[in-house]
Formats: structure tokens, C-alpha cells, sequence
């Protein structure tokens, strides 16, 4: 028999108070009963990044978070990143850059890459920088390095790398 | 998935005392492997203790120059964290090497310590795997174990543990600090995981009420001088076919001290106490280094397709 919990969230600045089954992904909960299907569901194993999404201005897997272990968190999926009504430049730079093919990926996508940013902006390294001490700076080898959590089956990497190095610069 | 319960730990000792009092129930950390595992019916908890929000969130700096990693902390605070960075440069880039940016948001220490092989008979429910159903065999013998172990493995299992972190623990001499029922112990990381033997269900020496709570490092000087390495399949997002960590102390051409450990080969992070041993003393030339790695892989038994 199924077990429940409730959990309080901000989605997209929007509080939500819900009663949830235990079992009940942070995806599917967006998804299937928030009205938010932005984030996509690929591999629902935390393989392919098509679920990205912000937790706490952090990106992370919403297919491996359960709802119920994130009472109080902030959610920001790719619905809520446009301000009043102007695209975000990461948006527009995919467009701009033509940085997708069937568009599956593309939301998990630029919610990774804006977590990105952030993570260089904090002066995060990564497995590619040359020295881990030092501040990171942000090339296309880099980028492909941070970004491979997230798979894009069209193959469309290079429009993609170019459209994340455009806003970064 | 199974049916669960979800409780959120108040403190170290309650949740303890909460999986003491069900046996069908599990600690949740950042859940990247445990839901993942739940997902494919390889675990099946009554009861999930959430022990992301107790107070094991600090990495501080230990009087005798080391450090103490609270198990909470996340993998991608670890790898950022500045004296890891400066001090333990091996200990960061394994943490970097592993999984993905958004995955090393929500993975912990204790987590990434106590993630389950990813060999693929044991995530497969359909397959026998002495590991997940003792006693059903072990088909990756005989099937799919060009990623499996070479060393230390046994006729019930070729599994190898998956982690990167674990494997610049064990070059540094990490301890790992345990509560249970009883109180506080301390493992070394090196005897924390264990060779499979005929019981390969058991990963760790921890208990099943036992919880990580700390990871501590000693100071070592030339850690600073340490670099981590790793082979895979693809460039990125991927588990080691081999993997090292090492620190070198070299002086006047010649080896003054070194830690060796490698990932990808065991059912644990091998610390190379034989290549560590040739290494001490001789010149710090590509031959000797060579020289050193053949002495530590003249105990590999590897399979068909992985030697």
C-alpha cells in the first residue's frame, strides 16, 4: 500500500503544499502534477540530464530527488528562467546558435548550463583544468567536460558548446 | 519502486536508533545511486532515514594539519573546497572525475563511499548475482567483465567498487568515522570496504545500523604533489576501466616517499603497498615507475576479456 508525506516547495517562485506518495520523483511531481513538463524524462537513471532542473540554484537530477526529501527547497525548472517575458540569453543563444535538433534535451540542457555558470562563477574547477588550485577558466574543452551529464542524441554538441560559450563571454 | 516510508533524521543517534528499530529500512543521501538501485528493484527499503539535513555538512581543519569531512558534504563542496584543492589536488580531481556536475550536487561523502558496483549483472534483477541474491553464481565469470576486477576478486564475485573519491582516500590515509547503536569507531578507508570472499552481499565492514558521520585525512606534506588519473570508455561521465591516485615525494632525482592507490581493478580501492614499496628509494625515472606498477599487478588474476 502506497505510503505519502507532505512536502512544501517553491517552484518557479510558486508555493506548493502537497501530499505526496513517498515513491513520487521530483520530476514526475513537476511533470505529471504540477502542470510543468518542461523538464523531460529520458532515462529516469540520472545518465542523460534531460530532467535538469535548479534545487537550490544548484542543478541536479530531478528524476533521483524525491519530492519528499525536499521539503522547504526552491525549484527553478526551464519555465521559470525567462524574466518578464524576455528569454533568458542562454535561451536565446540556443536559438541564436541553432544549438538543438528535436529539442528533447534542450530544456535540461539550458537548465544545466546556467548551473554551470554559476558553479565557474564560485570558482569551481573541473576534471579538465589544468591546474584544480587555480581560478577556472571557461573554453569549449572545458564546457564539454562540465556539460557531459547531459546527452544530446541529435548530436548537436558543437552549436551547443558555441551558444554556452557566447553567453559566458 | 516498493511502497516506503520517509522519515527525516533529527540527529545522528535517533537515526541510528531508526534503522536499529526496522529492519527493512536504509539511511537516503543525496539518493543518486540508492533511488537509482530502488528504481531497478535491486533495493526495496520499508523505510528511508533521511540523514541529508543532520549537522555532517563542514569540512574543517583538524589540529594536526589534516582535515575532517563531515559525510554529509556534498561531492561538488568537497572537490571546491579550497584546502582540498591546495592541500589533497588528487582528492579534487577524483571527486571531478566521477559521475557528472549534477550528480556531484546532490551525492555525499558517506554516499559516494557506500555506492553499490555497477556491474551489470547485479543491476539486472533478471540475472543471477551472489552479490545481490547470495548464492544464485556469478555470471560476469564467464559473461561481461571487461570492466571487472583483476585483483582480490573471488569465484563468487568480480566486482569492482565504483567510486573515484574512495581511491584518493585510500592513497591518503583516510579514516572513516562511524555511529552506531554502541557509539563512535573509526576504520581506516583502506579495511572500510572489503574483498568479496564468499560473502560478496557485504560491500563494507559498517554494520546495517551503522552511519558514516566523518571522513578524516591526516596531513601529508606531499599530497600537494598528487595528481589523480583516470581510464575510461568515453571522455567524460564515465566509471574507470583503471583509475590512480599518487603522491610523490621526490628529492635530488630519487623517490623519498609515495602513495599509490588504484581504482577499476578491486572490489576495492587498492592501495599499491608493493608498488609504493619498489618505488621508495629508487630514481624517479618512467622505468622505475614502470618497474613498480609490474610488481603490484604480480598478484592480478585477470578473465577473459580484461587482462
Amino acid at each position: 500500500m502506497a505510503e505519502y508525506d507532505t512536502v512544501t516547495l517553491n517552484v518557479n517562485g510558486d508555493e506548493y503544499s502537497l501530499e505526496l506518495d513517498t515513491r513520487t520523483s521530483l520530476l514526475d511531481l513537476l511533470r505529471e502534477q504540477l502542470g510543468l513538463p518542461g523538464a523531460k524524462k529520458g532515462c529516469d537513471h540520472g545518465q542523460c540530464g534531460a530532467c535538469t532542473v535548479l534545487v537550490d540554484g544548484r542543478r541536479a537530477n530531478a528524476c533521483l530527488a524525491l519530492a519528499v526529501a525536499h521539503d522547504g527547497a526552491e525549484i527553478v525548472t526551464i519555465e521559470g528562467i525567462a524574466q518578464n517575458g524576455a528569454l533568458h540569453p542562454l535561451q536565446e543563444a540556443f536559438v541564436e546558435h541553432d544549438a538543438f535538433q528535436c529539442g528533447y534535451c534542450t530544456p535540461g540542457q539550458i537548465c544545466s548550463a546556467l548551473g554551470m555558470l554559476g558553479e565557474v562563477e564560485a570558482g569551481w574547477a573541473s576534471y579538465v583544468s589544468h591546474d584544480v588550485a587555480a581560478e577556472p577558466s571557461l573554453d569549449a574543452n572545458e564546457i564539454r567536460e562540465r556539460m557531459s551529464g547531459n546527452i544530446c542524441r541529435c548530436g548537436a554538441y558543437p552549436n551547443i558548446v558555441a551558444a554556452i560559450e557566447e553567453v559566458s563571454s | 519502486m516498493r511502497p516506503f516510508r520517509y522519515e527525516r533524521a533529527e540527529d545522528g543517534s535517533g537515526a541510528v536508533a531508526a534503522l536499529a528499530a526496522t529492519p527493512g529500512a536504509k539511511f537516503l543521501g543525496g539518493g543518486t545511486n540508492l533511488v537509482d538501485l530502488m528504481r531497478l528493484g535491486v533495493e526495496s527499503p520499508d523505510l528511508l532515514v533521511d540523514v541529508t539535513r543532520l549537522p555532517y555538512d563542514r569540512i574543517d581543519a583538524t589540529a594536526d594539519g589534516g582535515l575532517h569531512i563531515g559525510a554529509g558534504v556534498r561531492n561538488s563542496d568537497l572537490a571546491a573546497h579550497r584546502h582540498v584543492r591546495t592541500r589533497y589536488p588528487a582528492l579534487a580531481e577524483a571527486v571531478l572525475a566521477g559521475a557528472s556536475g549534477q550528480l556531484r550536487n546532490a551525492a555525499t561523502t558517506g554516499g559516494n563511499l557506500l555506492q553499490r558496483t555497477r556491474c551489470a549483472y547485479f543491476q539486472d534483477v533478471t540475472k543471477p548475482c551472489n552479490k545481490r541474491d547470495p548464492g544464485t553464481g556469478c555470471p560476469a565469470r564467464e559473461g561481461e567483465h571487461r570492466n571487472l576486477a583483476i585483483i582480490g576478486h573471488s569465484e563468487h564475485c568480480v566486482a569492482t567498487h565504483p567510486s573515484d573519491m574512495a581511491v584518493a582516500l585510500a592513497a591518503f590515509d583516510a579514516v572513516v568515522y562511524i555511529l552506531g547503536p554502541a557509539g563512535e569507531r573509526e576504520i581506516p578507508l583502506v579495511d572500510f570496504h572489503r574483498l568479496p570472499g564468499d560473502a560478496p552481499q557485504r560491500d563494507t565492514a559498517l554494520e546495517r545500523d551503522e552511519l558514516v558521520v566523518a571522513v578524516t585525512l591526516p596531513a601529508l606534506g606531499f599530497a600537494s604533489n598528487s595528481r589523480y588519473r583516470k581510464v575510461r570508455e568515453r571522455a567524460s561521465f564515465s566509471f574507470a576501466l583503471v583509475s590512480v591516485a599518487a603522491a610523490l615525494d621526490v628529492a635530488d632525482g630519487e623517490v623519498r616517499d609515495v602513495r599509490i592507490a588504484f581504482g577499476g581493478l578491486a572490489h576495492k580501492p587498492w592501495r599499491a603497498h608493493a608498488a609504493e614499496a619498489a618505488l621508495r628509494g629508487a630514481p624517479a625515472r618512467a622505468e622505475a615507475f614502470g618497474d613498480a606498477v609490474d610488481a603490484e599487478l604480480e598478484q592480478a588474476e585477470p578473465r577473459r576479456d580484461n587482462g
